[in-house]
């Protein structure tokens, strides 16, 4: 029997300190879908998909009445679409991206992704076709997310992509401009992806991924914030081992739920993401850890010293409660998705040159990222060849997705609503970039690419 | 299968015979049972087994939350399985 202790602190994880599992993201492979017919593919797909995310919803409700543990999200993760799509013409894409936000519709799947591009070396006819599909896609559908993977430390950085990307998303931001460019919140921008990401908008099912896998992401910042408030006085060893102990109860309840949910669905596993993703409501925000830690308002010097502790200690405490670890895994730092990080804006004490220092230490990187509507695309490239740049030659996975908020100006206000939240448009630096976007090419793999 | 289930409330006469009539009813069988006072609430913790339960685990659940909502306490059933997972190795 467990002490009276154990039941009341691990209820309270839940009741007082938002535990929650964030994500079950089933990734099914489209491999065996391909056909020179697009309808057929088509089909394929949806069959697919059905036989293997079909039940996930009545399974993820019964195990969530089971633990009393809620479960946030149901989702799936693609194939990228682009590797499979080659031959097909831009109303095909269209099609594609269409049906499979219907049957994520139809099977109460609350994200599908993998409606992406993988663009390591040179940027070819088709994957542009495909990425100039990406607006239109998420313009079409509501639960559709994309991404486009734009560089990594093995292959180097394709410049030319990154100066599209710009005018990318500005597109995206247009045409979801009646919800404040909320389609922007679907389609993020990589340096070395994962293949087995359960979080979206960046989840796909990478080419190595087997037919089909489970994957499980944490959240759970609600209860390292509360482990915090009772060490006051603690030194930082302390407050170290006090977070790696809290991530390990975290990541036991994601392990629990990937193997309830693996056994009930008849799908092996594959990683609990270690990420302690934040959501909107008090008390479950990274912002507010970093404070407890000592910082008086998020932004302010030491908060990269205070995130960098957070992010090792939840990795070190995570990988000792899951079998596979994978995915992201680490802390985000999305802002709108982030009430703490939301205040930190808004008192000016959070600067997007703040959070690109924060990306250098932890998972991800500049995430729900609200900016002026009349952006120029060159400064979104800019700011994606930055964010890039940490990702590659620090040989992590980072990533962009910046919204445009069509109409907005800085200090307006957007509300996403739901996980997504709302923020303040953010202050940026208007110095042009242009120049060097504009060059184009590829910029070859730094030298730590060289192992071998 | 075994489940915790944990009474949280104000003391008063009949808590536990509200709740065992209930599971024995049920056909549910309590392995342990423990009650203390956790700031100022009176706090019932019990491991039952449902091997043999007439109900299904939604369905107690459910028939658990609305008899404590009769006599006013709150009441929560969960799978072991959580509990072993967080506090043991």
């Amino acid at each position: 029997m467990f002490s009276s202790q154990e039941i009341i602190e691990t209820i309270n994880m839940v009741k007082q300190s938002n535990l929650d599992i964030r994500t079950i993201t089933i990734g099914v492979s489209l491999f065996d879908c391909c056909s020179d017919v697009p309808q057929k593919f088509i089909d394929n797909m949806k069959k697919k998909i059905t036989k293997y995310a079909g039940n996930l919803k009545s399974v993820a409700d019964e195990i969530e009445d089971m633990f009393g543990l809620p479960i946030v999200n149901r989702r799936v993760a693609l194939t990228p679409i682009s590797l499979l799509t080659f031959s097909y013409s831009y109303e095909d894409l269209l099609k594609v991206a269409s049906v499979a936000d219907q049957v994520a519709r139809e099977l109460n799947i609350d994200l599908i992704g993998g409606y992406s591009a993988v663009v390591h070396k040179n940027y070819d006819d088709n994957t542009r076709k495909f990425i100039s599909s990406i607006p239109d896609a998420i313009a079409q559908t509501e639960r559709l997310c994309s991404s486009v993977e734009v560089g990594s430390t093995r292959f180097g950085i394709n410049l030319e992509v990154i100066s599209h990307l710009g005018y990318i998303i500005k597109e995206i931001a247009q045409k979801t401009a009646e919800r404040d460019s909320f389609g922007c919140a679907r389609f993020v921008v990589f340096a070395n992806a994962p293949d087995d990401n359960p979080f979206m908008a960046g989840a796909f099912h990478g080419a190595g991924e087997g037919d089909v896998c489970l994957n499980v992401g944490i959240s759970g910042p609600g209860v390292i914030k509360k482990a915090l408030e009772e060490k006051k006085d603690a030194t930082v060893d302390e407050i170290y081992e006090t977070i790696k102990k809290m991530a390990f109860k975290v990541t036991r309840t994601g392990q629990l739920v990937m193997q309830y949910a693996c056994k009930k669905l008849g799908i092996p596993a594959g990683i609990v993401d270690l990420s302690l993703a934040p959501t909107p409501k008090i008390g479950d925000s990274i912002a507010e850890i970093l404070e407890e830690i000592g910082i008086d308002k998020v932004g302010g010097y030491g908060t990269t010293f205070a995130l960098a502790i957070l992010n090792d200690a939840v990795k070190k405490g995570g990988a000792m409660a899951a079998t596979f670890t994978g995915g992201l895994s680490g802390a985000f730092i999305p802002v709108s998705e982030d009430s703490g990080m939301v205040k930190g804006v808004e008192s000016g004490s959070l600067t997007l040159e703040k959070l690109e220092a924060m990306t250098s230490v932890c998972s991800v990187g500049l995430d729900m990222i609200v900016v002026p509507g009349d952006i120029e695309p060159e400064l979104i490239s800019g700011i994606i060849a930055d964010e890039i740049a940490i990702g590659v030659y620090n040989n992590k996975t980072t990533a962009v997705r910046v919204i445009p908020a069509y109409g907005k100006k800085e200090g307006d206000k957007v509300n996403f609503g739901g996980l997504l939240g709302s923020s303040t448009v953010m202050k940026i630096n208007t110095v042009s970039p242009k120049k060097m976007i504009k060059r184009g090419g590829r910029v070859p793999p730094p030298i730590i690419a060289l192992r071998n | 299968m075994r489940a915790i289930i944990t009474v949280v409330g104000k003391d008063r006469v009949g808590i536990i015979a509200a709740i065992s009539t209930l599971l024995a009813e049920n056909n549910v069988n309590i392995l342990d049972i423990s009650q203390t006072i956790i700031q100022g609430f009176f706090t019932m913790i019990m491991l039952v087994d449902l091997q043999n339960s007439k109900l299904k685990f939604s369905e107690l659940k459910d028939a658990l939350i609305r008899r404590g909502q009769e006599i006013g306490v709150d009441i929560n059933m969960q799978h072991e399985d959580l509990f072993n997972a967080i506090n043991r190795i």
